[in-house]
């Protein structure tokens, strides 16, 4: 389909409306579980083992693990509401009126991810309150740390998209969520410094992205990290790109949308 | 024809396993008509509406809407278009009124309360406005689809068999619906099963078969050209042969001489006034039939025998 410059606003703005109303409408659900989780995570990691942990720098363990946690309920809601998001509508096979909507690429991308990942930005203000509670931490560059934040969560609900594009199953829904953003999450860096890790498992490390978005977050939040600022926001902002082109290919060939 | 609403030019479409859908489908609708496009399943009805609705990415040919090119201009030309799909399908746990009102803003509208409210009035559906959808009935689930389609005012609507598995009441209250259209000036494109349907609501008819339009004509049209009267007059005792009067009508004996059988007229009556004047002439002269039935050939004999003979359309 050619690519044609009339932008419908109010559609974007429809879709977007009815994306975030459909995400609370199972509040409970998606608001208060990555809640208990992050908070059952604070008091288990941050408060009782941390304590007996020593961490280079001689940064508190609590504060080190905040960004983490964010980051792992970021990467894991962010992709998993975005793909249910569009997956949803292929299932149910209301598709059909998006596609015989005057909507393009543009519109669906700011519905669709866009509602995904503002309700990733409230999950983090709630986790960010909710961590405040439990432990003492700062944010050292809070604007920054916002906007690190921010471009995660479009990053990975991009993702989210495109897996719930791809996926013709509730199982291939949940394979890219559990098979392996779960795992690199927890091997990126989120409860430790890969400092901490011994040769060579510190080298293997070094080939798993979500190590360089948990330490560009925590260097927000901590003013240091494993790694410079810029390598981190680059790899994000490259992932992102790539994220977009992908998209762009599937709206022109109409790859799992249109026969 | 002068400034159809939508224009195709031989338009293809060969899926991926080489099924061959559409093979160049020629098709013009008039402003303001109801035309109906009748043919059996997998016919290609589907892909034809999916070809101009924007789920089905045609293979070759041209669709025109509104006099633009939808290739070019499916963004504006898409506003004007409506869809009521076979299925039903939606989101199930949302409300009646916000799926209507989503599908207004999607299709580029201002918010207008007042004719969201027009719209669920006409299809009875007020009442029900703040029902989760899964807990209405079959029919008024369908309802609601029609109302979604109608949220953006479009002035080019299709109905993929809008009728199906639905109860005859439901049916004849569809009907009412479609008319109400054409009152405010709607174009309907449907696909239907039920000549019946056709028969009660086109203005014009259109038959597909494998991919191919068979015929296109005024639904009068078809009748007069295709329709036929069939009169049996029974005799106790067989008759040798047709009788010299009757001869410059189209009839003829069967069952040894005990049925003179009729077969003639256009769908416009003259059949039946033949009949009349048979049946006047054989007791004037005394030939005693003892049975008589009569029945015209509906759209669906008509159909049915397009079918079987594609060399009748050709």
């Amino acid at each position: 389909m050619i690519f044609n410059a009339a932008f419908n606003v109010r559609g974007a703005f429809a879709i977007f409306k009815n994306e975030l109303m459909r995400m609370f409408r199972t509040i409970f659900g998606s608001i208060l579980s990555p809640v208990i989780t992050t908070s059952l995570y604070l008091v288990v990691f941050g408060a009782a083992i941390g304590s007996r942990m020593e961490l280079p720098g001689g940064v508190d363990y609590g504060s080190f693990i905040v960004p983490g946690l964010l980051m792992l309920t970021l990467l894991s809601e962010s992709t998993s509401n975005a793909s249910f998001g569009i997956y949803m509508p292929k299932f149910t096979g209301a598709i059909y009126e998006l596609l015989s909507a005057p909507v393009g690429v543009a519109e669906t991308l700011i519905g669709f991810v866009g509602a995904a990942a503002v309700k990733s930005l409230i999950l983090a203000a709630i986790i960010m309150g909710t961590a405040a509670l439990i432990i003492d931490y700062q944010v050292v560059h809070p604007f920054l740390a916002f906007g690190y934040i921010l471009l995660v969560a479009a990053t990975f609900s991009l993702l989210g998209f495109i897996i719930g594009l791809w996926a013709d199953g509730f199982e291939k829904l949940q394979i890219v969520p559990l098979l392996i953003l779960m795992p690199l999450t927890f091997l990126g860096g989120t409860f430790y410094s890969i400092e901490m890790l011994p040769e060579p498992w510190r080298s293997v490390t070094l080939v798993n992205p979500v190590v360089y978005l948990v330490n560009g977050l925590r260097w927000t939040f901590l003013g240091q990290s494993d790694f410079p600022i810029w390598l981190s926001f680059g790899a994000t902002l490259g992932f992102l790109l790539v994220c977009v082109a992908i998209i762009g290919w599937i709206f022109k060939t109409g790859w799992r949308l249109r026969e | 024809m002068p400034d159809p609403i939508l224009d195709i030019r031989g338009l293809e479409k060969t899926y991926k396993g080489g099924v061959k859908a559409l093979r160049g489908v020629d098709l013009a609708i008039k402003r303001g008509e109801i035309f109906a496009l009748l043919g059996p399943n997998g016919a290609g009805k589907t892909t034809l509406i999916g070809a101009v609705c924007g789920m089905v990415r045609p293979t070759g040919g041209s669709i025109h809407a509104f006099g633009q090119d939808l290739a070019k201009y499916w963004k504006q030309v898409r506003r004007d278009i409506g869809l009521v799909p076979q299925e039903l399908s939606f989101d199930m746990f949302d409300k009646v009124i916000r799926q209507v009102r989503y599908s207004r803003g999607m299709f580029g509208c201002p918010p207008d309360e007042a004719r969201i409210e027009e719209v669920l009035r006409s299809l009875s559906l007020w009442d029900k406005r703040d029902a989760q959808i899964r807990a209405l009935s079959g029919g008024m689930k369908r309802r609601v689809m029609i109302a979604k389609a109608l949220a953006h005012d479009p002035q080019l609507l299709f109905l993929d068999e809008p009728t199906a598995g639905v109860d005859v009441e439901l049916r004849r209250d569809m009907w009412r619906q479609i008319d109400a259209l054409r009152e405010r000036g709607t174009t309907i494109i449907l696909t239907t099963h039920y000549i019946e349907e056709a028969e009660e609501m086109a203005d014009r008819v259109g038959v597909i078969n494998r991919g191919q339009i068979l015929l296109v004509d005024e639904k009068d049209a078809i009748m007069a050209k295709l329709g036929r009267t069939e009169a049996h007059f029974t005799f106790d005792a067989p008759l040798a042969e047709v009788p010299a009067s009757l001869s410059a009508y189209p009839v003829h004996l069967e069952q040894d001489g005990r049925l003179l059988v009729y077969r003639g007229g256009d769908g416009t009556g003259k059949g039946k006034r033949e009949v009349a004047e048979l049946a006047k002439l054989m007791t004037r002269e005394g030939l005693a039939y003892t049975g008589l039935e009569t029945c015209e050939s509906t759209l669906e004999d008509i159909f049915v025998d397009l079918l079987k003979e594609p060399e009748v359309a050709a």
